[in-house]
């Protein structure tokens, strides 16, 4: 992207002179000093050359943060996080673009061939002179983060044929200001909590999604997140707009190469859904879990929410954890339009000594609103996993429907599995149900597979998927047969 | 000395400091030093706020404003007791024992605390109890039950009244000390009932010690009078093979919120800790249960039911928490709220925190008003629309009371959730 490496160069030769200690340029990547002050979020917004009330916003986010205390609530235990000794800004420095794949970075290549990105895209996200793709023949459109800069937006072309943004969020900021100005922070405002009031201060980088009216987009839309520098935090903003009678479907996928410090991600999503609009996000997150002894791996704490403004609007949540030493993540749904819809389906696993504390808050709003909770958690090793959920519904949501479903599945005795919902109802013609299930895999299913052939591994695999399938069919086809892998993988060892 | 304490923690802690050398156990150091560690946990925390996650629900701001004076009843004042629910019983008037008018054998505790000595805030918390480190502070008087061994000791009500007269809240902090022998049985009915419109706070206390295979049922109901509040706290411990069967009724008070602390501390120990709240325009009942299944092979049962009409609001809060060595844990939960009027809210959180893997837990909760296919099917056949109510929301309270397994004990609970309904519908 021209644009933006002109950015950077523009910005780089301004402060220069402030920050000429501050550049790591020693292989690829292009760093802020270490630390977090005003002029760090000054520097990230002159990076990327933002208008002035951009730079406010994040001043405004700073400020709040600075008066805000990290929640101690969660179910997670961690050293504390010392906020002055993480980069908040990195970024791969832009050369002339290799002329073939023999010519790029082998190291990043051997990543995206880890991810499984297909060779064509490959070539096209390092930045391969006149490589191009046939559009029609490749069903996923790909933003990839690269730490924080956005290197690549593929399919392009196609989805500008149907009027998409689909870009990443500074290029959003540059080219459509004010969809920017008018959505971003209002669905997580600055304040909402401490790391989204950090993400506001310090974001680099995210994908911006803006579907017209009555368009059903014609790809699923994907974003490969990871995080690759040494001690860099990772600050994503995603904004998805879904207008009146649009549809769209987004994948998320996270993965990040071993790293033995502890990194931190704090990353915002926010989603938009107007009259009619459906909203399909999904996530599969297998970032480092850090290693059997329970050292290093990504703190993955992060704000996820959608508001369904419109009437009969829709949002569902789908996702897959299985990476991150600590997860603290509640994708939630405001349903504020009448007859709106709220979902989310969660598989999540924790092993060795990984701990998560996820769930979702689903607001009623509207009237005859519905919400949908399925919630699977698998502990292995020594794992903490702990769903923690909140349904609310409010005197004017009458007709309100929520189902909740929580299991927990326990794999060996140093595990635990834990179910904190929370109901919070003032609606007399609601209804919410809640269900909740613990139990570990029962001697005569392991005894059945066993006994036909299967080893004891395959057999827990196959009985964790039978376990999980209620929500991993509600991942679009790539994503599920990547996820039934990665249950497998991240259940490895736990069985003996 | 009827002077009326400043509100909130601080008009406590001066009314302890001036009632110390008159409490029970003031010369006895054990005592001393319970009550010292618990004026010290309220020193340091305060009552708690809607910020501490146990108390998001219920605000005790009511409690927190209100300045407290002693009650002043004359000892032997006449007073009209309502009819028995048990063949003998013990009674607490305003928080005093009577002997006049207990014919059960339970001892004072007020008279006597040397008898409760190694029983007595051995089962009991304050550091992170507050109302139990309030009424460990300024308890003065309940009643000691010590059932031997392998004795049946038949039904016991434990009867407690306030009388809450005028303008002059009045606070009582009764004890109760109930110990059941290995193989001792008992039906513990306990009523908690004010009388007069003034407000007041009833802050009783209740450690309850089992040994291997005893049996208690313990039926707790609550009829407090309109501006009372009442705020207790049930401490138990089970050992092998005994069984905690409890049934808390809230049915009166402004402001009520029951804590049971119940530790299953022995293989296949059993608790019940069923319960019901009927709430009325203007009421604020909680029931919160903390469930430990600290030994294998243990099983607990939890059916709470909330009824909420007006402008009421319920708080369900369970917790189970079953330790690594509890392995076979069979627990069982479900929170089922009923609204009646669109002023209701009602706030539930069930909760489970499980660290072995050998268990079978559930809950569940459902919350909604009356089904509207059930209404049909009962107007269908005749019946109108009021009686059909009715006659629905019995049968979801008779469903909880049903739980109680012993007759007398089940025959309380079901006067008291009657004398509810008639008023209310």
């Amino acid at each position: 992207m021209p644009a933006v490496t002109e950015t950077i160069d523009a910005v780089q030769s301004v402060t220069e002179g402030a920050y000429k200690y501050g550049f790591e340029t020693d292989i690829e990547m292009e760093f802020a000093p270490k630390g977090l002050n005003e002029d760090i979020v000054r520097f990230i917004s002159a990076k990327k050359n933002e208008p002035q009330w951009l730079l406010d916003w994040r001043l405004k986010a700073y400020a709040m943060w600075l008066k805000m205390e990290e929640p101690r609530w969660p179910a997670v235990k961690y050293p504390p996080i010392d906020y002055q000794d993480s980069y908040y800004y990195a970024a791969p420095v832009k050369k002339a673009g290799p002329k073939s794949l023999d010519e790029v970075d082998p190291e990043l290549l051997k990543t995206y061939a880890k991810l499984g990105i297909p060779l064509k895209e490959q070539a096209l996200l390092a930045g391969v002179e006149g490589a191009e793709l046939d559009g029609e023949r490749l069903p996923v459109a790909v933003d990839a983060v690269f730490d924080s800069v956005s290197v690549a937006t593929t399919f392009r072309a196609r989805l500008e044929k149907e009027g998409i943004i689909f870009c990443s969020i500074s290029e959003a900021v540059q080219k459509h200001p004010e969809l920017v100005r008018q959505y971003l922070g209002s669905v997580v405002p600055q304040g909402d909590n401490f790391f989204a009031a950090l993400n506001s201060a310090v974001f680099t980088d995210g994908s911006f999604v803006y579907i017209p009216k009555g368009v059903r987009c014609p790809m699923e839309l994907s974003t490969y997140f990871r995080i690759n520098a040494k001690s860099t935090g990772q600050f994503e903003r995603t904004l998805i707009i879904a207008e009146a009678g649009s549809h769209v479907s987004y994948l998320e996928g996270c993965t990040a190469p071993m790293r033995d410090e502890n990194q931190l991600h704090a990353a915002v999503v926010e989603l938009v859904a107007m009259d009619d609009a459906t909203i399909k996000y999904s996530t599969v997150q297998n970032w480092y879990p850090g290693d059997a002894e329970g050292k290093g791996g990504i703190y993955n704490f992060v704000t996820k929410r959608g508001a369904c403004r419109g009437a009969r609007s829709k949002i569902s949540w789908t996702q897959v954890e299985t990476g991150s030493a600590i997860t603290w993540k509640y994708p939630s749904c405001i349903l504020q339009g009448d007859d709106s819809v709220g979902e989310f389906y969660s598989v999540a696993i924790t092993n060795n000594y990984q701990q998560a504390d996820t769930g979702t808050k689903m607001f009623h709003i509207g009237k005859n609103t519905k919400s949908t909770i399925v919630s699977k958690g698998i502990s292995a090793g020594r794992g903490q996993n702990t769903y923690r959920g909140l349904v609310k519904i409010s005197p004017k949501a009458s007709g309100a429907r929520n189902f909740t479903q929580c299991d927990s599945l326990l794999i060996g005795d140093q595990c635990g599995a834990h179910t904190v919902p929370y109901i919070e109802n003032r609606c007399i013609s609601a209804k919410v149900e809640h269900e909740a299930t613990t139990s570990r895999i029962a001697e005569d299913q392991l005894f059945y597979c066993r006994q036909r052939g299967l080893s004891q591994e395959d057999a827990v695999g196959l009985i964790v998927n039978g376990f999980c399938r209620e929500v991993l069919k509600e991942l679009p086809m790539e994503f599920a047969v990547e996820a039934q892998k990665l249950l497998q993988i991240s259940l490895e060892g736990s069985v003996g | 000395m009827n002077a009326i304490f400043e509100p909130g923690p601080l008009g406590f802690l001066r009314r302890y400091e001036g009632l110390q050398p008159r409490l029970p156990g003031a010369r006895t150091p054990w005592v001393q030093a319970l009550r010292d560690k618990a004026a010290e946990a309220i020193r340091a925390n305060g009552f708690p706020t809607r910020k501490i996650e146990a108390w998001h629900y219920t605000d005790l701001a009511l409690l927190a404003r209100t300045g407290f004076a002693e009650a002043l009843t004359p000892v032997d004042e006449d007073v009209v007791l309502p009819e028995a629910v048990a063949p003998s019983r013990a009674v607490l008037i305003d928080g005093r024992f009577r002997a006049d008018l207990t014919n059960a054998p339970v001892r004072s505790l007020g008279a006597d605390l040397s008898a409760a000595e190694g029983l007595l805030g051995s089962v009991a918390r304050v550091d992170d109890v507050p109302m139990a480190a309030l009424n460990t502070m300024l308890f003065e008087d309940g009643v000691l039950i010590n059932v031997p061994a392998e004795q049946n000791a038949g039904a016991i009500e434990l009867l407690s009244i306030i009388q809450a007269e005028g303008d002059r809240p009045v606070a009582v902090h009764p004890r109760h000390v109930i110990r059941l022998g290995a193989g001792a049985q008992l039906v513990l009915i306990e009523r908690a009932i004010g009388r007069g419109e003034g407000r007041y706070l009833h802050n009783p206390v209740i450690e309850i010690e089992l040994a291997e295979g005893a049996h208690l049922t313990h039926a707790r109901i609550q009829q407090e009078g309109a501006e009372g509040i009442f705020l207790s706290t049930v401490f138990a411990r089970a050992a092998a093979g005994a069984t905690y069967d409890s049934f808390l009724l809230h049915a009166g008070a402004k402001l009520s919120r029951s804590e049971a602390y119940v530790s299953l501390d022995g293989p296949k120990a059993m608790a019940h800790l069923n319960g019901a709240q009927l709430l009325s325009d203007g009421q604020h009942g909680d029931c919160t249960t903390f469930l430990d299944h600290a030994a294998p092979d243990c099983a607990s049962r939890q059916t709470v039911k909330t009824v909420l009409a007006g402008k009421s609001r319920g708080v369900f809060q369970g917790k189970i928490h079953v330790h690594q060595i509890a392995q076979r844990t069979d627990g069982y939960q479900m929170n089922q709220a009923l609204l009646l009027s669109p002023e209701a809210e009602i706030d539930s959180k069930p909760q489970l925190e499980i660290y072995a893997d050998d268990v079978k837990c559930s809950h569940g909760a459902t919350v909604g008003e009356l089904d509207e296919d059930q209404l049909f099917y009962l107007r269908a056949r005749g019946i109108p629309a009021a009686t059909a109510r009715s006659m629905l929301i019995e049968a979801f309270l008779q469903e909880a009371v049903d739980t109680v397994e012993d007759e007398t004990a089940r025959n309380a609970l079901a006067t008291a959730v009657a004398g509810w309904w008639e008023k209310v519908a």
